[in-house]
């Protein structure tokens, strides 16, 4: 799982209707971390960048669907 | 004024025809959190905003465009071959007998676009702080939508979409940070 994933276990009642599921997982990504952009960071080719969305590596943060199979590797 | 040019920003693929994933999409397009709404958000913020920040809603806001286009695309191409059973069994006749297959300014519950999705507040760290919180519910938008989602192509485009919102994103929060420097200090790199 990707760094900026967060997880929490929320309760789980001995009654809950539905077969519970016991972590939740929410996405915290890079741009609440960072302030200003820092100076020479590392780029992705334009080519990739280009495919992304961001020409930034520290900003890639693809969201992959749970009952999808990911196709590619996380590149970060 | 603007360029116009003949091409999408990112080349929209859809394996199959899908109207209930055209029905999820259309949030998108005229949804509260849709890239209409975020067009036309930062596009009319941009005249009374400090000028140091001018420059960026006009491109953003330029930008969002380019993202209505797309799921504009992704829409048409989802229905345009669906039959009037295929439309039914979506939930999406209510929109068939009113618009045909035409796309409309709606979301995905059919209620219709309304300026009241968007704000004006004179005050440029309150106008700016929405534009974040806007930027970040159309990204989590969109992670519904890719769960939501079985069509790898359509999720490929949805993704780019995703990862401009973050970048956008981080653009705001820059904005925020030139603001609040303090006026006229030198900053030096």
């Amino acid at each position: 799982m990707s760094s900026h994933r967060r997880v929490w276990y929320p309760y789980v009642s001995p009654f809950d209707p539905c077969p519970p599921i016991k972590a939740k997982a929410y996405s915290t990504p890079p741009s609440l971390f960072l302030g200003y952009q820092p100076p020479n960071l590392e780029q992705f080719t334009p080519m990739e960048a280009l495919k992304i969305g961001t020409l930034w590596k520290v900003f890639y943060d693809p969201w992959y669907s749970p009952y999808e199979v990911s196709t590619e590797e996380d590149q970060s | 004024m603007w360029v116009y040019e003949k091409k999408l920003q990112y080349p929209v693929k859809v394996s199959a025809c899908n109207p209930m994933l055209a029905k999820f999409l259309i949030e998108q397009y005229g949804g509260a959190d849709g890239e209409l709404a975020a067009a036309l958000r930062y596009l009319n913020q941009r005249y009374t905003i400090p000028d140091k920040v001018i420059g960026l809603l006009t491109d953003i806001g330029t930008e969002e465009f380019a993202h209505l286009e797309m799921i504009a695309t992704m829409v048409y191409k989802l229905m345009k071959d669906a039959t009037p059973d295929q439309i039914k069994a979506a939930g999406l006749a209510g929109h068939y007998a009113d618009h045909g297959k035409d796309l409309f300014y709606h979301n995905a519950a059919g209620v219709p676009f309304t300026a009241t999705y968007i704000q004006a507040k004179g005050d440029p760290i309150t106008d700016l702080y929405e534009d974040i919180a806007a930027e970040e519910k159309a990204r989590a938008t969109y992670q519904w939508i890719i769960n939501l989602s079985d069509d790898p192509d359509l999720n490929d485009g949805l993704r780019f979409l995703r990862e401009r919102e973050i970048i956008h994103s981080q653009r705001f929060r820059e904005a925020v940070e030139i603001l609040k420097e303090e006026q006229g200090k030198k900053k030096i790199f």
